[in-house]
């Protein structure tokens, strides 16, 4: 069902973790459907993204394309990573199912999320750059378990 | 990739048994002759038929004429109900159900509702039990027809069904239930149980794809599934599948005459899991009713995961499993089971299950829980759910 660089970023994903005092962090996603991206990124003074990393609770697919976006964003500069469409990753990976899409378009979100708080926490305007609608927990209330 | 398969998938499917097989194989060859032709090679496929319903009804204490082969479990279902909702419209058209019964119930319910038919879901307990109260009192003067499982198909839970069959006949409304998961792990009297129609499946009992059953009481008014020739009491038209007969018969007989035995190996194997899990992986919740459960089911959710990822990497180690996480249904919701027995979204998400045959050792059981410790943990280390509760518990 997926591609061998899916299974591949699936199983051995590039920069898992997080960023103590990051740029910007972004979180896309609710656990209602059963995906949900967090984005780190360390920006340096001349905007371009140094380190990138993310966690993930998702399918295959959402973790797949959660590690091809840090590695398609890292070295970039912000206005690059901007450009960085969905349609980008899921090529990077040699597609993927078509229910999967969604998780491709989380992607795109999650480095959007990141670069807006980054752009909010340095009170800088990210030309191109829209609120992201951060949808975790909506719906969700303090569950008992 | 692992080379050894680990299969723990037994409620999807099971392989065919060799007996079952070999049963089967004359009559793909030497033994094709349609049953329904006048030669003595065709008498011997109708004789051999007649044995088989003859088997297939002594499972379930029963007599051969009430007893319809299928295409399977599905097929049943719908039959089941669309043909006694048609028959019965004249007294009413409600119909009571409940919220964890398989899409081939459900789905056939929520057909029978765009026409005009009226369906009550039954809630389930935390268990996934029906209340037997909620039931009787659901019961309307138009209701005409009750449709129960035996056991739930994903977590395991076996239904009072003698007490919702009483309860159906006191009322004199129609009682069917799902047997396809129950079917020869459980021990089923149509009689005593008050079961007035069950459906059941080859393919999960040792026999054979594409062939089932629907056990229905004589004197109940159903339309024919299927019109055209004679076969099965001209209500299921159609030269017979006759491997597919003798295979599940075959199954069928042993399985039922093996079943002590084989439930307290699949049990034994079923609570070192439930106990392995339980103590060494943290967050994890046991799905189903602890006792009144199938004995080859483990359903576990496991916090801050996902199900298909989990799949996935259990896959990578040669271990078949499944999931009722959203990804693995095809939609956006998880398994309506698990929602319906009260878990959140999230934690539907991240459930497991095992489904064990008499053939798996302990030495697989352990390498499963072992394996699912490492995997586990691997995706927990990446979920941001994981971060936020360890951040939120310092
Ligand atoms: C409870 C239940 N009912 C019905 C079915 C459908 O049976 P079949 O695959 O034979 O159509 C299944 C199998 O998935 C099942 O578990």
């Amino acid at each position: 069902m997926y591609s061998e660089k899916v299974m591949d970023h699936f199983q051995n994903p590039r920069n898992v973790g997080e960023i103590e005092e990051a740029s910007g962090v972004g979180t896309v996603g609710n656990a209602k459907c059963g995906d949900i991206m967090r984005m780190y990124l360390d920006i340096d003074d001349h905007q371009v993204i140094r380190d990138c990393k993310f966690k993930t609770f998702g399918c295959g697919a959402a973790v797949a394309t959660s590690s091809m976006a840090t590695e398609l964003v890292k070295g970039k500069t912000v206005n690059e990573a901007l450009k960085i469409t969905n349609q980008a990753v899921m090529e990077a990976l040699d597609g993927l199912p078509p229910v999967k899409v969604h998780c491709s378009l989380l992607a795109e979100e999650a480095i959007h999320a990141a670069l807006w708080d980054y752009a909010e926490k340095n009170g800088i305007k990210i030309e191109g750059l829209a609120k992201p609608k951060s949808d975790i927990g909506e719906e969700e209330e303090e569950e008992e378990y | 990739m692992a080379d050894k398969i680990i299969y723990m998938d037994n409620a999807a499917t099971t392989p065919v048994r060799p007996e079952a097989l070999a049963a089967m194989l004359p009559y793909f060859t030497e033994k094709f002759g349609n049953p329904s032709s006048i030669y003595r090679i065709s008498a011997e496929n109708k004789n051999a038929i007649t044995t088989a319903r003859e088997k297939i009804a002594e499972t379930i204490h029963t007599t051969a004429e009430n007893i319809y082969f299928t295409a399977g479990g599905s097929e049943s279902d719908n039959w089941a109900i669309k043909a006694a909702a048609e028959a019965y419209a004249e007294k009413g058209k409600h119909i009571i159900t409940s919220k964890i019964e398989h899409h081939a119930v459900l789905h056939t319910c929520e057909y029978l509702e765009k026409h005009g038919f009226e369906v009550t879901y039954l809630d389930v307990d935390e268990n996934g039990l029906v209340d037997l109260k909620q039931l009787e009192a659901s019961i309307r003067p138009d209701t005409i027809l009750i449709s129960v499982m035996f056991a739930n198909n994903e977590i395991g839970t076996v239904e009072p069904i003698a007490e919702i069959g009483a309860i159906a006949k006191n009322h004199g409304v129609l009682f069917h239930t799902d047997a396809v998961q129950a079917y020869t792990k459980e021990n089923i009297d149509v009689e005593a149980m008050h079961i007035d129609m069950l459906s059941a499946s080859g393919h999960k009992i040792g026999g054979p794809k594409g062939i089932g059953f629907l056990y229905i009481r004589k004197g109940v008014k159903i339309r024919s599934l299927i019109h055209g020739g004679a076969q099965e009491r001209r209500r299921r038209a159609g030269t017979e599948n006759v491997t597919g007969i003798i295979g599940m018969a075959k199954a069928a007989e042993l399985a039922v005459s093996e079943q002590k035995e084989i439930t307290e190996k699949e049990k034994k194997i079923r609570d070192h899991l439930i106990a392995r899990i339980e103590k060494e992986i943290p967050y994890a919740r046991l799905n189903g009713d602890r006792e009144k459960r199938l004995a080859n089911n483990v359903n576990f959710s496991f916090r801050f995961i996902e199900g298909e990822s989990m799949l996935i990497m259990l896959d990578g180690k040669g271990i078949c499993a499944s999931s009722g996480s959203a990804c693995t249904s095809g939609s956006l919701d998880p398994s309506h089971v698990l929602l319906a027995i009260g878990l959140p979204h999230e934690i539907a998400h991240g459930s497991l299950r095992l489904t064990v045959s008499d053939q798996t050792t302990l030495e697989e059981a352990d390498f499963v829980v072992d394996s699912l410790k490492e995997i586990v943990e691997k995706l927990r280390s990446m979920s941001p759910l994981y971060e936020d509760f360890i951040k939120n518990n310092k």
